[in-house]
Formats: C-alpha cells, sequence, structure tokens
C-alpha cells in the first residue's frame, strides 16, 4: 500500500478520536449551570404547606442547604425520593424542596402519599422563581453554601453515587469552612 | 426564517406586529434547551412556550434584544444561544469548517503540483509514457472519463 493513504487515514483517525473522546465528555442533556459560583438567585415563595408563610435564600445565610426541585406529575423524582429521605434521616444537611410549576393540593398530596424529606417546601406554580434558578426540568439539586453561592448543581435524579461521590463531600468540605 | 405560529395576544397586550417580529426573530435565535435541536420559537415544549412569553414581556416593557440575551445566557448558559457566540472559545467552531476546506484545498493543489512535476499529463487522458512515472496505485484515467 502506498504511503499516500497515510496522510487521509491520519486525518480520518485524528477526527475518529478527537469525536469518540467528545462523545465521552459526559451527558449532553446536563448543561454547565452558569449560576455555579455565583449568589442563589433572590426568590420570594410561599411555603407548600403554608400559603402565608414565606421563604427567601437570604434566610438560610450562615447555613448549607440543598435545595431539590421536584413536582407531583414527574416521574423522575419518584426514582430519586428515597434518596432524598434517606439523607434527611442522616440529618447532615438542610433540604428544602422547590416544588416547580405544579398545583398546592397536588404537591401537598404527593408529600403525604412518598414521604416528606424536606424541612419545608416552597411554592412556584408559575415556574417564574424556577427561571432564574436556570431549572430546565425537574428534578434538579442545588448544593449552596453559607454565604448563599450556588457551589453544584445537578440536573436528573440525585443518585447514591451522586450523593456519595459528588454532593456530601462537597457539604462537608462546606460545612468546615 | 422558522415558520412560526402567529403570537395569540394576552390578556392585556394588544396585538402588536412590531412586537411579534421582534419576539419571533429573538426567540428563533434561543434553543429551547428541553428539545435542544430547536429553537424557542418552533418548539411547543412548556419550557419553550414560557420563555417565549417571558421574551415577549420584556420585550415590551422596553428591554434591547441584547439585554434580553443577556438575561437568558445569565440563567441557562451560553448553550442557550442557538448560534454559539464568535469569541476566542467558539473561533475555532466557526472557522473549523473553513479551515478543513483550505487544508483540503492545499493537498488537493500540492497532489496536482506533484503529478505536474512527475511527468503526469493532466487528469483527463492518459498519454502513457514511462512506466517508471506511473504511480502504481492511481487508476489510469480512461479516455473520456472524468477521474
Amino acid at each position: 500500500m502506498s504511503k499516500r493513504y497515510l496522510f487521509p487515514l491520519g486525518i480520518f483517525l485524528t477526527l475518529a478520536c478527537t469525536l469518540a473522546l467528545g462523545l465521552q465528555r459526559g451527558d449532553p442533556q446536563a448543561l454547565p449551570s452558569p449560576l455555579v459560583g455565583k449568589p442563589v438567585p433572590a426568590f420570594k415563595l410561599t411555603q407548600l404547606d403554608d400559603a402565608q408563610k414565606q421563604f427567601t435564600p437570604a434566610d438560610l445565610k450562615g447555613q448549607v442547604w440543598l435545595l431539590n426541585a421536584w413536582a407531583s406529575w414527574c416521574v423522575s423524582c419518584r426514582k430519586e425520593h428515597p434518596v432524598l429521605l434517606d439523607l434527611a434521616q442522616q440529618k447532615q444537611v438542610v433540604l428544602v424542596g422547590f416544588n416547580y410549576q405544579d398545583q398546592r393540593e397536588a404537591g401537598q398530596k404527593w408529600l403525604a402519599r412518598h414521604g416528606d424529606p424536606y424541612q419545608f417546601t416552597v411554592f412556584d406554580p408559575d415556574g417564574r422563581a424556577g427561571m432564574d434558578l436556570g431549572i430546565v426540568g425537574v428534578p434538579e439539586t442545588f448544593v449552596i453554601d453559607k454565604q448563599g453561592t450556588v457551589r453544584y448543581k445537578l440536573s436528573g435524579p440525585l443518585t447514591p453515587e451522586l450523593l456519595k461521590t459528588k454532593v456530601l463531600p462537597l457539604v462537608k468540605e462546606l460545612q468546615r469552612g | 426564517m422558522p415558520t412560526t405560529l402567529p403570537a395569540v395576544p394576552q390578556a392585556g397586550l394588544a396585538a402588536d406586529p412590531v412586537l411579534d417580529e421582534r419576539v419571533n426573530r429573538l426567540a428563533s435565535e434561543l434553543r429551547c434547551l428541553v428539545c435542544q435541536n430547536q429553537t424557542i420559537a418552533d418548539s411547543q415544549a412548556e419550557l419553550a412556550v414560557q420563555l417565549k412569553h417571558e421574551v415577549r414581556q420584556q420585550l415590551s416593557r422596553g428591554a434591547s434584544e441584547a439585554e434580553v440575551r443577556d438575561f437568558m445566557v445569565q440563567r441557562y448558559g451560553e448553550f442557550v444561544l442557538y448560534r454559539p457566540p464568535v469569541n476566542p472559545a467558539t473561533w475555532l467552531l466557526w472557522s473549523g469548517p473553513a479551515l478543513l476546506l483550505l487544508v483540503g484545498l492545499v493537498v488537493l493543489g500540492l497532489h496536482w503540483r506533484a503529478r505536474r512535476w512527475q511527468g503526469q499529463p493532466e487528469p483527463g487522458g492518459w498519454e502513457g509514457g514511462d512506466a517508471a512515472a506511473v504511480d502504481d496505485d492511481v487508476v489510469p484515467p480512461q479516455e473520456g472519463r472524468t477521474p
């Protein structure tokens, strides 16, 4: 075989390897959030079980907390829910629920039925606060530090694996600081 | 221009063709993040509809296209822009195809020059000649056929 063929073959192999590596580089569905490293967007929402009570992220300054967005119509949220219930039992971090584009009664019923791991849940019926948080779908989970800065955002269900390898180590680190 | 449904006037917002035009133009530059290969102008996904409504509200309140784009990028990242911005991080993405074409043309040019230099006639005619100069893995073009 002539050496001429090596040149285009070389280009092809380089291209193929580059593309193969690119495809390995993680889930294209998981978009990097521009919020990481920035202050959590200010919002003021009522609590799901009490429309008279309001919450804004500033209320939790000084604590490390997780914000978990979910909805009663969300199937993957059900899959992730046991992980959250487990986490709540360990009492390692404050867990706040974010009921996204849902109906108050449906949300309350869902928690009553599947268990409530949250310290409390806030209610965002029109998704406007969710838009400020860059929420694309549910479930999504944010880790927020004592200064109110978003340190990690997960799009998709929280798995025991992710909890162990990403979330809990980060939480521990943030709690030390 | 993608075909979009005419904007339904929201309660309280009068039908405004100029605004509609601006909304649709901007909406076709923003990616639907749920169905990522569509713009929010095309997609009927709930998030897309919601974002399109937001675009409309902001433009009608006097925001500029740039401000609305910034609003989206701040929340969803640069990926929300359907056409990636031209900046140092993306210059390779934009110039890649042109660069590859250039490389291809250069290679082709070199190939032709090399053939000429070796005494090969231009492709399109085979005139026999020195057997030693023949490139043994190139099929000699036949009369009348384009190589």
